[in-house]
């Protein structure tokens, strides 16, 4: 039996409430892990996972005390510890990788100052000896020209790259075991799976332990050899990673891994009716939000490129078209666009009827702002804290349908109603709802105008997954009743591929490819959305993420095909790719000659026969793919 | 980074150049001119006559315009109708003296009030914090005259430690300047201090709660080590600006503080030239006031700059 390097024993954790209650968080947790292994901790927000982390260095987070139990760390009470002896344990032997290393960098420090001054608290070294050991660390975490990295500040550096920083930073005193608190939630997925896959490596060549906290069932399913689930301050279950994610015993771990969106899951949506009515046109849109100023055009200045352009798309009545891409594709935009929050500087949209909405939402009729609606990411900041939820819904009823009094509390309580809320909810303030909750009332606020185009801009990713599962199922329901049309942005492909009909796929503000979801998941033909979808985590413990091995990390943070697609966009530059219809509306756009397109079908990527490509421009140059 | 610092200076004469123009438009805006406001009812026949010849009101607007913006950067402000004297006579003594008064003021003030705010932040809701916010809080809303009265009465009156009022001539020494100067300048910078206290220890309270300060904690660095590397550069950043701003109310402290003492200043001068209706006079104050409070928030934007990488990027 080896030696347990941590062990948490009946650890209680909590606050003392008003009024003197004491208030648990956590709530006799009982932890073990020897050293090399790599424990996964899963829950939801509030589940007390960070907090149990984190007193594995005994540390509390301003305003929690110790109620009972004790964290042992190599030997060492952690919290019965003198300060100084904690804060050299702190970093050296047991060391933290943040959550969100942007903000966990202090900014005015560079990155080398930061790792030095870890090596000057924990190491003897000499000045010249740390400055040559904090480019070796920075080497190690396969940053490029770690000496540069090392003179630069936080803010110079890409998110993936600080996370890297920051891992170095915990690797400067030699550490046995390292906390990872969420290490790659905010970061793209593609980043993320980058990541991820150089700290599986980076474990197994020192043989660190690892503690991973993470909301994430498929970030867990890869790293992990044994999880905790959490839920309100207890471990519900504990076990090695495949028994717990293949056959969960207890019923909060089933209800968690059923709620999960599958990348691979056939969606369930009713056929597409190709006779419906068009609701929502974009013809070749762009949009920029930079302005030029005074000076630019005294100088007579190119202007730059916008941050969207080239993007044509189309929607009919009761469908749901996903917009995916990681941060910087320009899917919000778009989004915001079409909700005259920014204006197009070129192109069309429209609505049904040919009623444009070029114009920004002050100067559109009401007619028309009722007819587009939008239900927001943070439900938190989109609902006035000041107004009851009654106020809120009534606002659009009397504002579009002249509603007033009995009349409009009565259409509010049936809103509600129909977001499954009881109708005394109408005298709530937004503060007493919990985030699921809220994002309803946002949906229901949406609907209380009865529009023709819903936009979701990235609705459930501030939620749980449980409360995201019924979230989900509730816009589905109401699509079918009312038959109004969404545009549905999102970051996480599985989600979009569970609510969508139709998937479009941006990179820096262009379209990459565009189709029915069906289509596009089985055979995505754009090397970016299949980089994409090789980058989603399921949780599955046999899952490999597809496109990643060690050598693509060589090449570039971001991979080749990244690689190729920016290529591609760069020998365009303001000229729109070549566009390839790939049949039933599944359109790719790349710079392919039309027979290399036909060739790589023929070879088995799509099965789908005939190709009927067509060139956008015969001026365009063709670029033969790199592979 | 020397363009970005080049362009700070730029706006900074822009501004400059900009209010030069406003003091000029709304002296010319005044009905009649200079000299029909300075004589009153004596605006006639050769007396008029002579004031128009000697303050060249006979050329053109834009003419004198340019005259007065090259003699002033040249330190050359024109000719005082009042004193009958060149008005850069006059000044440069007072300004002497102001600026002994408002640096002294500011250089006590500043630092002392970085230091206690940082102290108050650290150990916020402490005794510490608690007693040098309440002080804070009093010296904010006790207005400068009362303050100044007050102090007159116990360390003037009573004690008889410093001189109620100033008698000395503006030219006096320095040396002979400064027991003039302690009461003035203590009623100055318990303002200053409260202000830039009270803005530094909320930034510091804002920086000790951040992430990078946990994470700092939790690579095992010492509390004071934390403080003095991680959480002051931070906190200072939007402090700067207050810190610029509160100089921006000592210069019209200043004129309050002076009056009180009767101190020998640019602020009672203009005061003076006010009542006097000397124009020219008051262009010439304002016109200093104003490089003045320029020059301080250029001052803060640099200063900003040496603090915050963040700002060094290109294009901004």
């Amino acid at each position: 039996m080896t030696k347990s390097l941590i062990n948490i024993e009946d650890l209680s954790v909590g606050f003392i409430a008003k009024g003197g209650l004491p208030t648990p968080v956590l709530r006799q947790v009982s932890l073990e892990l020897v050293a090399g292994e790599t424990l996964g901790i899963v829950g939801e927000s509030g589940s007390g996972k960070s907090t149990v982390a984190l007193a594995m260095m005994g540390y509390l987070k301003p305003g929690l005390s110790l109620f009972g139990g004790r964290a042992v760390f190599d030997g060492n009470d952690m919290f019965a510890l003198s300060e100084k002896k904690r804060a050299k344990l702190r970093g050296s032997s047991i060391a933290l990788i943040p959550q969100n290393a942007g903000q966990a960098l202090t900014p005015t420090l560079t990155i080398g100052d930061q790792i030095d001054e870890a090596l000057q608290l924990h190491t003897d070294l000499s000045g010249a000896e740390r400055a040559a050991k904090v480019v070796e660390l920075l080497n190690r975490v396969r940053l490029p020209e770690p000496a540069e990295i090392a003179k630069r500040y936080p803010h110079e550096l890409s998110g993936g790259q600080q996370q890297r920083a920051a891992v170095a930073m915990a690797l400067a005193g030699n550490a046995k075991a390292l906390l990872l608190d969420e290490p790659t939630t905010g970061l793209d997925v593609t980043t993320q799976a980058h990541i991820l896959e150089f700290l599986r490596e980076l474990a197994r060549e020192m043989g660190v332990a690892m503690v991973y906290v993470s909301h994430d069932m498929g970030v867990i399913a890869r790293v992990a050899d044994r999880v905790a689930v959490m839920y309100s301050g207890e471990i519900v279950e504990e076990g090695p990673t495949r028994r717990v994610l293949r056959e969960p015993r207890h019923e909060y771990t089933k209800n968690l891994l059923a709620a999960i969106p599958r990348l691979d899951a056939p969606n369930k949506r009713p056929n597409l009716r190709p006779d419906a009515q068009q609701t929502l046109k974009l013809d070749d849109v762009a949009i920029s939000y930079h302005k030029p100023g005074l000076l630019d055009r005294l100088l007579r200045r190119p202007a730059k490129r916008p941050n969207v352009e080239h993007v044509s798309l189309g929607l009919k009545r009761g469908q749901t078209i996903g917009l995916v891409g990681e941060s910087g594709s320009g899917k919000s935009t778009i989004l915001r666009a079409i909700a005259g929050l920014v204006e197009a500087q070129g192109g069309e949209i429209a609505l049904a009827g040919d009623q444009a909405l070029t114009a920004p939402v002050g100067r559109r009729d009401r007619e028309t702002l009722r007819r587009v609606q939008m239900i927001f990411q943070n439900a938190d900041a989109s609902l006035n804290p000041r107004q009851t939820i009654g106020e809120i819904l009534e606002a659009p009823l009397r504002l579009y349908y002249g509603k007033k009094g009995k009349q409009a509390e009565g259409k509010a309580a049936e809103l509600l109603g129909a977001v499954r809320l009881p109708a005394e909810y109408l005298r709530r303030f937004p503060s007493q709802l919990s985030g699921g909750e809220k994002q309803r009332v946002g949906i229901a606020r949406a609907f209380a105008a009865n529009p023709e185009v819903t936009l979701c801009d990235e609705i459930t990713s501030a939620l749980d997954v449980s409360v995201q599962a019924t979230a989900l199922e509730l816009l589905s329901r109401l699509q079918q009743e009312n038959g109004s049309s969404y545009v549905f942005v999102s970051h996480d492909l599985a989600v979009v591929r569970a609510v969508s009909d139709w998937v479009a796929v941006l990179y820096q503000g262009r379209l990459c490819e565009v189709g029915p979801v069906e289509k596009v998941y089985a055979n995505p033909f754009h090397p970016y959305t299949r980089l994409l979808m090789g980058a989603v985590l399921r949780p599955d413990p046999d899952a490999v993420p597809e496109i990643l091995n060690e050598v693509d990390l060589k090449v570039q943070e971001c991979g080749y095909s990244k690689l190729w697609a920016e290529i591609d966009m760069e020998r365009t530059k303001s000229k729109q790719p070549l566009q390839h219809d790939l049949g039933d509306g599944h359109v790719v756009y790349f710079n392919m000659s039309p027979e290399s397109v036909a060739q790589m079908r023929v070879k088995g990527r799509d099965p789908a026969a005939g190709s009927n490509s067509v060139p956008r421009s015969s001026a365009d140059r063709v670029l033969e793919p790199a592979e | 980074m020397p363009t970005l610092i080049l362009r700070r200076f730029g706006f900074a004469a822009f501004t400059i150049a900009f209010v030069s123009l406003v003091m000029f438009a709304a002296v010319e805006a005044l009905p009649g001119n200079v000299c029909t406001s300075f004589l009153q009812r004596f605006a006639q026949g050769p007396r008029l006559e002579r004031c128009i010849e000697q303050q060249g009101l006979d050329r053109p607007a834009l003419v004198r315009y340019g005259d007065w913006v090259a003699g002033a950067a040249q330190g050359d402000f024109g000719y005082s109708l009042k004193k009958r004297k060149p008005v850069n006579e006059l000044i440069w003594e007072r300004f002497r003296n102001t600026a002994l008064l408002g640096g002294i003021a500011a250089l006590l003030a500043i630092p002392l009030a970085i230091f206690l705010g940082i102290a108050a932040g650290v150990r916020r809701d402490r005794p510490v914090d608690l007693s040098l916010s309440g002080a804070a809080m009093l010296a904010m809303t006790i207005p400068e005259f009362v303050t100044a009265t007050a102090l007159i009465y116990v360390f003037a009156i009573l004690l008889q430690w410093f001189p109620a009022v100033t008698i000395v001539s503006p030219g006096a020494s320095v040396l002979q300047m400064l027991p003039n100067i302690v009461l003035p300048v203590i009623v100055l910078s318990a303002v200053l201090i409260a202000h830039i206290m009270r803005m530094v220890r909320a930034s510091v309270i804002d920086v000790m709660a951040s992430d990078y300060v946990q994470m700092a904690r939790l690579k095992g660095v010492p509390e004071r080590q934390i403080i003095r590397k991680h959480v002051v550069p931070n906190a200072m950043i939007p402090a700067l600006n207050v810190i610029a701003l509160t100089i921006a109310w000592l210069l019209a402290g200043v004129v309050v503080v002076e009056k009180v003492f009767n101190y020998p200043g640019l602020g009672t001068l203009m005061i003076q030239a006010i009542y006097d209706r000397d124009l020219p006079m008051v262009q010439a104050v304002a016109l200093i006031f104003s490089v003045i409070y320029v020059a301080v928030n250029l001052l803060a934007d640099l200063a900003a700059l040496v603090l915050d990488p963040r700002l060094r990027r290109k294009g901004h």
